[in-house]
């Protein structure tokens, strides 16, 4: 049966995760005007609050798909704040290893956090023009080349480096490599700084004559693939992170859409959802336009999700949620300070830094015309040959 | 639980509803927009189905089917897909049927159902859009004056679908002269009542052209207290004009669903420059993005329409849901025009008549309910 609620306890995480939002919020400023610092790996009000993800783990009858969950989750936790309460002990990495390592390589980096070493100064989206090389040199690979927008590259670890060892082989070339902090030749050479998301932490790294050994290489398979064999397993990463993505602009916008919500009844002016639009001014239109974008693209996304719970093909619809999702975090932070005016990009309140901060979903994990072309190509039955 | 699971007697009336479309509605869809008429084959076939009547009791000669918006919904975008005129034509007696069943005592019902049960189309319809241009559900100008145990309503409806033929219309009017949607009533009204007058020209409308649309003025129609839907306890009258928006949405999912999937082979077909122009980003995207939103509009249906069946204030999710889909049918029909170029803007493709349909059918609070 179609069902768009959550059971009782499911409603009771969400609250929980909110009340940690609130605290989150008092920190939200200060990190964004202390770039330079890391948000603590805990804080100190961490032990104030259940234990989330445990009390997730067991939801009771009727309990939404794990993964559908999980988005909502992240949709409210990023309704406090990008900051974690607690961060993660992994990353971004360390799901490129889930979807690229062997059994032994799983194990030996579960509790290790990894970031990705994706993007390039020359290459962004377009992940098989990578230049930074892996050659074999005995039984080490040498790596040689430049890494920027390292989500979590000051804090992580280690990083999963993606480098070809063909270029002549395109795609099938490229291969992932487990690099960690203090290797020779792998090199930080600056945190970069942003106009929004401050508080997570992005690296730029250069790579001279790094040598790794052969171990570290994800899946352990040297050989030149055609069709792309490791390239596969990059893409592979996004398709667990795209709705994931969205899910975090969403929490963002939901978070913008409350704010004017609030404020702008205090002031009063107020949606009336029974009236036509004859009776509605310009800007409660807007409002109406604001929750609506937001409830689409949120539906969007569990969707995939759902999707993702059912064990069905979700491709296509984990690229529907990114570019709704990447919408949304544009079009939805822009109509709240248009809404909001003057005031709203004071910075007394939060949402001049939600706006900045949302500004990010549709740019990474694939920018919003990536998506489109990834959905054109799926509608139009064309390979990424056909349609670039 | 979020699910979008539908039910195994969902997915039957589902698939019956895909393929009376495309084998019934498509194929005709121009002819009957061309004529302004409708084969009453058509129209009957569809009734024996229970498309718009299978809510009626079986103590009433109905069908008796659980009564689901949801349902409604999945029915509507089927039809809307087929043809969005037709559609509304086949569903537009659910705007009597459908409230009868929601609120009638059962009084009413045992009165007037009966004679929905039947295996032949019986025209009916829910009279509550006026003629004047600030036209709003919350505030109508058709009153309802009460005098005794009698109602006195009025004032003038327009585009009451087949208020030629109609046995009975369910007139909508604002009660005790107060605004907002828990201060509307709805009266049955026989077409002979006295002060009641129909014209007996249709009017004629951009889209949804088949659909025979009456006018019809109200001058001192008295109506006993018994006629009054839900009598004493009356209606509510949100959950009514809810069922109204919801089905009309979910026409529009339909009805940019039929554009998507004809803009989509033709993009691949058709060739400028030297290869397809679906291998352009300016075509390719647009195609992206109406599928997408297809996508969005159909979900914030089901939510409103869910939450319809779990009989709590679907208010906002339904205006969310109807703005939404409202605004992207229309922009997916102009999009489809313009992917077809002047082949959108030609009569011997239906592109034109979706775009006339969807901007009629998205101007109306409601000609279908679910």
């Amino acid at each position: 049966m179609v069902d768009f609620t959550f059971n009782a306890k499911e409603q009771e995480i969400i609250k929980e995760i909110r009340r940690e939002g609130l605290v989150l919020r008092k920190y939200a400023r200060y990190y964004d005007e202390h770039e330079e610092e890391l948000p603590p790996d805990e804080f100190p009000e961490a032990k104030e609050f259940a234990h989330i993800d445990k009390m997730a783990a067991d939801r009771g009858p009727d309990a939404t798909g794990p993964t559908a969950f999980y988005m909502c989750m992240l949709m409210h936790r990023t309704w406090g704040d990008m900051m974690r309460m607690k961060v993660p002990v992994t990353a971004l990495g360390n799901a490129s290893v889930t979807a690229a390592g062997t059994d032994e390589q799983k194990q030996r980096w579960a509790r290790t956090r990894l970031s990705m070493a994706n993007t390039e100064p020359g290459c962004g989206s377009d992940s098989k023009a990578i230049e930074t090389t892996a050659e074999l040199d005995g039984d080490e690979w040498v790596l040689n080349g430049e890494k920027i927008f390292v989500t979590t590259g000051i804090r992580a670890e280690g990083s999963v480096v993606w480098a070809t060892i063909d270029k002549s082989a395109g795609r099938g070339g490229i291969k992932a490599f487990v690099v960690m902090k203090g290797t020779p030749g792998f090199e930080l050479v600056k945190k970069e700084k942003k106009m929004g998301i401050r508080s997570s932490d992005t690296a730029a790294f250069v790579l001279k004559n790094c040598r790794v050994p052969m171990e570290n290489l994800l899946g352990m398979d040297p050989t030149v693939k055609k069709g792309g064999g490791g390239f596969k397993g990059l893409m592979k990463t996004f398709n667990l992170t795209r709705p994931g993505v969205a899910a975090m602009g969403i929490g963002n916008i939901m978070a913008c859409q409350e704010f004017v919500a609030e404020e702008m009844a205090k002031e009063g002016v107020q949606v009336d959802y029974e009236v036509g639009q004859h009776r509605r001014t310009a800007v409660q239109q807007k409002m109406i336009e604001l929750e609506a974008e937001l409830e689409a693209a949120t539906l969007c996304t569990l969707r995939a999700a759902w999707l993702a719970d059912k064990g069905k093909p979700n491709n296509l619809e984990a690229s529907v949620s990114k570019q709704k999702g990447g919408d949304i975090s544009r079009r939805g932070a822009q109509l709240a300070l248009e809404i909001l005016g003057a005031m709203g990009s004071s910075q007394d309140y939060l949402v001049e830094k939600w706006f900045r901060d949302a500004r990010i979903t549709d740019i990474y994990e694939g920018t919003g015309e990536i998506q489109r072309l990834v959905i054109a190509r799926e509608l139009l039955n064309y390979t990424s040959r056909d349609l670039t | 639980m979020i699910s979008f699971e539908l039910t195994k007697e969902q997915m039957l009336i589902q698939k019956t509803a895909k393929e009376f479309a495309s084998g019934e509605l498509k194929e005709i869809a121009r002819d009957c927009d061309e004529h302004d008429e409708i084969p009453e084959k058509l129209l009957d076939k569809a009734w024996e189905m229970g498309l718009a009547n299978a809510a009626v009791p079986e103590a009433y000669g109905g069908i008796g089917m659980q009564r689901s918006a949801v349902t409604s919904a999945l029915i509507c975008e089927e039809l809307g897909y087929g043809c969005a005129s037709l559609a509304a034509a086949i569903m537009a007696p659910s705007t009597f049927i459908q409230p009868l069943v929601d609120f009638g005592t059962e009084q009413q019902k045992k009165r007037y159902l009966p004679a929905y049960g039947q295996d032949k189309f019986v025209p009916a319809a829910a009279a509550l859009h006026e003629p004047h241009f600030t036209f709003d559900v919350t505030d109508m100008h058709t009153t309802a004056r009460q005098e005794g145990d009698a109602w006195v309503l009025n004032g003038a409806k327009r585009l009451v679908a087949f208020g030629q033929t109609a046995r009975h219309f369910l007139v909508l009017a604002k009660c005790g002269g107060q605004a907002g949607l828990a201060h509307v009533g709805a009266f049955i009204v026989p077409r002979d009542a006295t002060g009641l007058t129909v014209e007996s020209v249709p009017e004629k409308t951009m889209g949804l052209k088949p659909v025979p649309k009456a006018k019809l003025s109200l001058a001192n129609v008295v109506v006993p207290e018994a006629d009054r839907l839900g009598e004493a306890r009356g209606i509510d009258g949100r959950r009514l004009i809810n069922t109204l928006r919801v089905a009309n949405s979910a026409l529009c999912v339909g009805l940019a669903k039929a554009v998507l999937d004809a803009s989509v082979p033709y993009a691949k077909q058709r060739v400028a420059f030297g290869e397809p122009i679906a291998k352009r980003q300016a075509i390719a995207f647009k195609l992206s993005e109406m599928h997408s939103e297809i996508e969005a509009m159909r979900w914030l249906v089901w939510k409103a329409a869910s939450q319809l069946d779990q009989d709590g204030d679907a208010t906002r999710a339904t205006t969310l849901a109807h703005h939404y889909a409202s605004r992207n049918c229309v922009l997916i029909a102009d999009n489809g025009i313009q992917i077809f170029g002047g082949h959108g803007y030609i009569r011997d493709l239906p592109l034109e008549m979706w775009m006339r349909n969807a901007r009629t059918l998205t101007v109306l609070e409601g000609i279908v309910a679910a």
